[in-house]
């Protein structure tokens, strides 16, 4: 069956991988039909309404899913196609309460054009009393007018009067849990900083790394502690560590209050996902390896408001003292571990290496990494490592940077990701794994992307 | 910090990894606190096949539980609510508060304040190999000009 998704028009590369994790995560077999990062409206197929409940129930970017009864280029067009697809159907929801919704995207319609548009449904003869307050049958006209890409205005939806360039008709299936963004806004979370990511990435990140109950996760740099609060609103157990313990414990604490990350899971009544933070560096982790996590989700840091560091010390600095007074300096109170800078595809590979030591079979990997947009500037590939197969890089632009989230599975034992290719490819909004993973090209040519780059290429699919 | 996360812990010497008696870490002055948290078997249940069971009954036995089984809990056991039960308080309700771990190979301490741990190294314990410098991928100068 057919199904339309309503996206918000915001992170447009993170859209798709988004409804491809959740649809691996619930098992579903999905096929996107029809695809445009200009427009909110996408349309997949799957197996029935149940599977498609099931895709959408945790999206976060997606707003909602119906059932496509019909789509044209014109209402003439639209009514041959609902006849043609649902005509069985109507007998149906005959008796049923009913309401029917218009929603333009990029262009507007007066009431009175509105009302004409809706009588011109008549023909499904529908005769159920009509309700605007939970009906039981939510009808859906979609019109696409699409972005006047030459307007200096983009976002300014056209004047009344032109015609949209596509139509689509549909009856309301289920919610995202778009609202969620809502609950874990920072400006009403009680632990933040300025470094803390923003409620909707850290949730489309839980997404992308299938954060749920039962898992156990954790992110190395934790910070504030923001996808912690993410990965737990998904049914995760949390835990992360630290460089620097004051990032987690907060000035709170140093008053006697409470530690910052924890507070958060006060506020968001969720304690029972809270197991732990610690200080420690990942290059002298004292997590032991094997594979014992479900998910690893980090946003390093990036060497831009403070200098990486790792602990050591600079080359040609004195030996501290190691003995003072008698006591071992570093077990004595206030002692400062030294710490040196640290280069950044050094420690990316670190991150990668520990993934590939610590994730069980299946886990995910969700890391955070900046690049530059700019030709000319430093280009940082895509990190790979053989145990790791990279499953799409998703692209939030800013002015002259943009930051990318790479989502990885750990590879069973056996299997080796052909890690060659991707390090000279550069990324420009949203590839997919298989432009950059020879290995994922080869093993799974089955999925869901060809059917999506093909889509793309034609007109959109009937 | 909580026995479920100190099951996962060796000590993060360089070198002391490797060898078998720098793990489980040792507890020692330990101070407890028991919070009690929603009770979830699925986690539990899944949780289990991961955990280091000698570990995991050698930190019991020194912070004074008597009820972990000898060995880990299997087919119909885990089916035993009251056993599910027991591991969710030894290994998520119970905190060391105070105290510390300690290295049984090379006798490091770390020390644990307020329930946190910190497992940061001197840097004579830590790594010996500088890291490599790569030219260009340090990230500091291009994206501070571009973000002021």
């Amino acid at each position: 069956m057919e199904y339309l998704i309503r996206f918000a028009q915001v992170h447009e590369s993170f859209r798709q991988p988004e409804i491809q994790a959740l649809a691996d995560l619930a098992g579903v077999d999905l096929e996107f039909l029809y695809y445009d990062k200009n427009s909110p409206f996408c349309i997949i197929k799957v197996q029935d309404e149940a599977t498609a409940r099931a895709v959408i129930a945790r999206s976060i970017i997606a707003k909602d899913i119906f059932e496509l009864w019909g789509q044209g280029a014109n209402f003439d067009d639209v009514h041959v196609d609902v006849r043609r697809r649902t005509e069985d159907r109507w007998a149906r929801f005959k008796d049923d309460s009913f309401r029917f919704t218009i929603d333009s995207f990029a262009g507007k319609r007066n009431e009175k054009k509105k009302r004409e548009i809706i009588q011109s449904f008549s023909f499904l003869g529908f005769k159920g009393p009509i309700r605007m307050k939970n009906p039981d049958q939510d009808f859906w006209v979609f019109e696409d007018y699409g972005w006047d890409l030459s307007s200096p205005d983009i976002l300014r939806p056209r004047p009344e009067g032109q015609e949209p360039r596509t139509i689509y008709f549909g009856r309301w299936i289920a919610n995202s849990s778009r609202d969620v963004i809502n609950k874990y806004d920072l400006k009403k979370r009680r632990y933040i900083s300025t470094t803390s990511m923003d409620a909707e990435l850290t949730l489309i990140t839980a997404n992308m790394a299938h954060a749920g109950p039962g898992k156990i996760f954790y992110d190395p740099f934790v910070g504030t502690g923001s996808f912690l609060v993410a990965m737990s609103h998904f049914g995760s157990q949390t835990f992360g560590s630290d460089i620097d313990g004051r990032s987690f414990r907060g000035k709170e604490m140093e008053k006697g209050g409470t530690m910052g990350v924890l507070s958060n899971f006060q506020q968001y009544d969720n304690v029972g996902k809270f197991m732990d933070v610690f200080t420690s560096d990942l290059t002298n982790t004292p997590l032991r390896s094997y594979q014992f996590l479900d998910g690893i989700v980090c946003d390093p840091p990036y060497g831009v408001r403070e200098g990486l560091r790792v602990l050591g010390r600079r080359e040609g600095l004195k030996n501290e003292e190691v003995i003072i007074d008698g006591i071992p300096a570093h077990y004595r109170p206030g002692y400062i571990a030294p710490k040196k800078p640290y280069g950044f595809e050094a420690m990316l590979n670190d991150i990668l290496s520990f993934a590939s030591r610590t994730l069980v079979t299946g886990g995910r990997l969700a890391m955070w990494m900046p690049t530059s947009n700019d030709e000319e500037g430093v280009v940082f590939p895509v990190p790979m490592h053989p145990n790791l197969e990279v499953l799409n890089v998703s692209v939030q632009p800013f002015y002259s940077w943009s930051r990318r989230l790479i989502t990885y599975r750990r590879l069973p034992e056996g299997q080796v990701s052909d890690v060659s290719q991707g390090r000279q490819v550069l990324d420009s909004e949203g590839v997919y794994a298989d432009q950059l993973n020879a290995f994922r090209r080869k093993y799974f040519t089955k999925n869901q992307h060809d059917t999506v780059s093909k889509s793309r290429k034609e007109s959109p699919a009937s | 910090m909580k026995l479920i996360t100190v099951n996962f812990l060796a000590c993060a010497v360089k070198g002391c990894k490797t060898a078998p008696a720098s793990y489980p870490l040792h507890f020692q002055d330990a101070e407890l606190e028991l919070q009690e948290l929603e009770f979830q078997p699925n986690f539990i249940l899944n949780i289990i096949p991961r955990i280091d069971w000698d570990g995991l009954r050698v930190m019991a036995n020194e912070l004074g539980f008597p009820t972990i089984p000898d060995t880990k809990p299997e087919g119909d056991a885990l089916k035993d609510e009251q056993i599910l039960r027991d591991l969710h308080r030894v290994l998520l309700e119970t905190q060391v508060v105070e105290g510390k771990l300690c290295c049984g190979n090379c006798g490091h301490e770390y020390t644990i304040k307020e329930g946190i741990a910190n497992f940061l190294l001197p840097s004579h314990l830590g790594p010996t190999t500088p890291i490599k410098k790569s030219p260009g991928l340090l990230l500091t100068k291009p994206l501070a000009l571009s973000l002021n």
